[in-house]
């Protein structure tokens, strides 16, 4: 789960991580009302969405009065903001964030992030902050730098020496300074089940301060459970409605341009019967993971929202079922065909457990628009040869 | 032969009577897996699907000689019975359940490794040899015994590339599904070497999917050092960039973890690389016959 800026610096407050005074403001009054409050000279006006590259499409802006903000506020406000992190879709700002402005000197980067191969969290840091930090990684991975904590000692005077020095930071207070943001950076990674944190970018003022002018959180679903008020910061309103009623049941699903509906049990599978659709010369309509426990109400809310984009010309179902009995997908498939008006031709394949019950259910069933397939190659190319047909 | 276990390996259930625990130990006990046992705390003394049930993992070990435990607890409490195994010198845990917090499992993989107990999972079907022992969720028929061994990311493409293995006439020697999370036990690059040395096996299926660069590794382990061929696969050819898809693994960050620079290292590595899970028999086919 990921979270708004101004969300991920209230966290930052409470860890005494040094962040620009903000207030968050859902409407142009309230954004007024807010840089009153601030007090000026300089505020920024920063839309809220969740995607990185805001400022360069346009969401961030730099305003020198009360009637500036206003103006600013009321263009930003309720745009569509298309970055490279969005889509081409781009994404409305509901909300904005009015700051106030700082005294930059230098920019850095800092990050804290899961290294996988060490299994242990990282400090990522460089010294090319305010920039595309993967295009920095590409071609100038020396300037970043890594440092592995492990969790068993926690975030040692070690780590902090490897930071300054590795980014060239000489005057023993800054020093100090600088050490310390990232020890609570890492102590509030750790005590949130944080997936990955990023400050870009961390910011040292001409008074020689650290300060986080962005700041970019994500969680482990799987620990949201311990942290309720973390999970109380959700807002369903950047997440892809579809996806999210997919989700809450028991599906996951992702749409992406083609013609041809998946319906698969296992995310590796289904992404197998997307590449294999593919290289039949077909294109596939979206992601959709039935999960291990396909019943006949999920199959049919699965045809349900794969049927609601208008591009799709055939579904393929395709379960291999180890436990999940073949029979009773089937039968679920028939149920599924009685709730939801299936229009396009659906090409099953159930293999594994019960696999010539459910082809003589299907068989006898005898429904004009289901066709068999006997296994992942034949039912794939069935969809593409279907898809190709309906055009 | 064959790798991790066989017939012989005795195996405990970690959440032994709760609900996938018992319908899963017991298709495993028919299969024909030595269960000797299981634990669930306040139920020690009772007994369970015809085998004694123990509080703690230490009494169980220590009255069945089992090396080998099978982990079904609730997702919040996977890492103390991952460490609670490793403490009692359990040798082999396979995590089944879904959803425990990475944040957990680093700590519990850690403790782990530094007691020599191995891992696979979290998150994953398990293991199983062929019509000797089955530890985990998998459907046993599929898997018919042979001289193919198969490691992979993903359960139902495990399920997948072993059907089409035995379709094609050949069989499976171990199948060990890794799981997809972040932090993982055994990978490739551990396993591979177990098959290379398993005189049974005569070839290796591995299956990937994005995200991560575990199959990168395994590439560069392939090329110096497996002489037996390798056939992969790697899911999310088709995936766009930056969304997710459905396991934690299954994420492209960056420029790295492509499904392109996976199937390319791993060319180079020599390893036969098909661009459909549907190939895989056919490719398992075509080695073995040459």
């Amino acid at each position: 789960m990921n979270i708004h800026e101004y969300q991920a610096k209230q966290i930052f407050a409470k860890y005494g991580v040094p962040t620009p005074k903000g207030l968050m403001a859902e409407s142009v009054e309230q954004a007024v009302e807010n840089a009153k409050v601030l007090g000026g000279p300089i505020w920024v006006v920063k839309a809220q969405i969740h995607a990185g590259g805001r400022g360069l499409g346009g969401g961030v802006k730099l305003a020198r009065s009360i009637e500036e903000v206003e103006k600013l506020s009321r263009e930003i406000l309720g745009m569509t903001l298309i970055t490279h992190q969005t889509g081409p879709e781009g994404k409305l700002v509901q909300k904005l964030y009015i700051e106030d402005g700082a005294d930059i000197k230098d920019e850095l980067y800092l990050g804290v992030v899961l290294d996988r191969a060490r299994e242990m969290p990282v400090i990522m840091a460089s010294t090319e902050g305010g920039m595309a930090i993967e295009d920095v990684a590409h071609n100038t991975p020396e300037k970043i730098i890594k440092i592995a904590v492990d969790p068993a000692i926690g975030f040692q005077g070690f780590h902090g020496r490897e930071l300054v020095f590795g980014l060239g930071i000489t005057d023993p207070n800054e020093q100090k300074k600088l050490i310390s943001f990232a020890s609570k950076l890492y102590k509030l990674y750790m005590e949130n089940d944080a997936e990955m944190i990023e400050i870009n970018p961390l910011v040292k003022t001409g008074s020689g301060e650290f300060l986080a002018l962005d700041g970019k959180m994500g969680f482990d679903d799987s620990a949201l459970g311990r942290h309720p008020d973390i999970e109380a910061m959700r807002d369903i309103s950047e997440e892809d409605a579809d996806e999210r009623e997919a989700g809450e049941y028991g599906l996951s699903y992702v749409s992406l341009d083609g013609e041809i509906g998946c319906m698969v049990n296992g995310a590796g599978l289904a992404m197998g019967t997307m590449d294999t659709i593919n290289y039949m010369g077909g294109t596939p309509a979206n992601f959709l993971d039935v999960g291990g426990k396909a019943n006949a109400e999920t199959v049919a809310k699965g045809f349900e929202i794969i049927l609601k984009n208008p591009k799709v010309k055939a579904i393929f179902v395709n379960i291999f079922g180890g436990i999940v009995r073949c029979d009773r997908i089937a039968n679920g498939i028939l149920e599924a065909t009685k709730l939801v008006d299936v229009h396009v031709p659906v090409i099953v394949r159930l293999d594994g457990t019960n696999a010539p019950e459910a082809a003589e259910i299907l068989r006898n069933a005898n429904i004009a628009n289901v066709i068999a397939a006997t296994d992942l190659a034949d039912g794939a190319a069935k969809a593409v040869a279907a898809a190709k047909q309906a055009k | 032969m064959s790798i991790l276990v066989n017939k012989d390996t005795k195996v405990i259930v970690q959440g032994f009577t709760g609900k996938e625990g018992s319908f899963h130990a017991e298709q495993c006990l028919a299969y024909g897996t030595k269960i000797v046992g299981g634990v669930t705390p306040n139920k020690g003394g009772t007994e369970h699907l015809g085998q004694p049930v123990f509080n703690t993992v230490k009494e169980a070990v220590a009255s069945t000689g089992a090396t080998v435990s099978m982990i079904f607890v609730p997702p919040v409490f996977v890492a103390d019975a991952v460490m609670e195994a490793a403490d009692a010198g359990i040798e082999l845990a396979v995590i089944i359940t879904e959803g425990a917090p990475v944040r957990d499992m680093q700590a519990a993989k850690a403790y782990a490794t530094k007691h020599n107990m191995k891992t696979i999972g979290p998150n994953c079907p398990g293991i199983i040899t062929a019509e000797e022992c089955k530890i985990g969720i998998m459907p046993g028929m599929i898997f018919k015994k042979g001289n193919v061994g198969l490691i992979s990311k993903s359960g139902t493409l495990t399920y997948e590339g072993a059907n089409q293995v035995c379709r094609e006439g050949f069989g499976i020697s171990t199948a060990v599904g890794i799981g997809g999370d972040p932090i993982i036990g055994l990978s490739y690059k551990q396993l591979l070497p177990m098959f290379e040395a398993d005189p049974e096996t005569h070839a290796i299926v591995m299956i990937g999917e994005i995200g991560g660069d575990l199959e990168i590794q395994a590439a560069a382990y392939i090329k110096e050092h497996i002489t037996k061929p390798v056939v992969a696969f790697i899911a999310g050819q088709t995936a766009p960039k930056g969304k997710r898809m459905g396991h934690a693994g299954a994420i492209i960050s960056g420029g790295a973890g492509t499904a392109a620079e996976k199937m390319a290292a791993l060319e180079a590595a020599g390893v036969k690389v098909v661009v459909s899970p549907s190939e895989i028999g056919k490719a398992i086919a075509e080695v073995l016959k040459k």
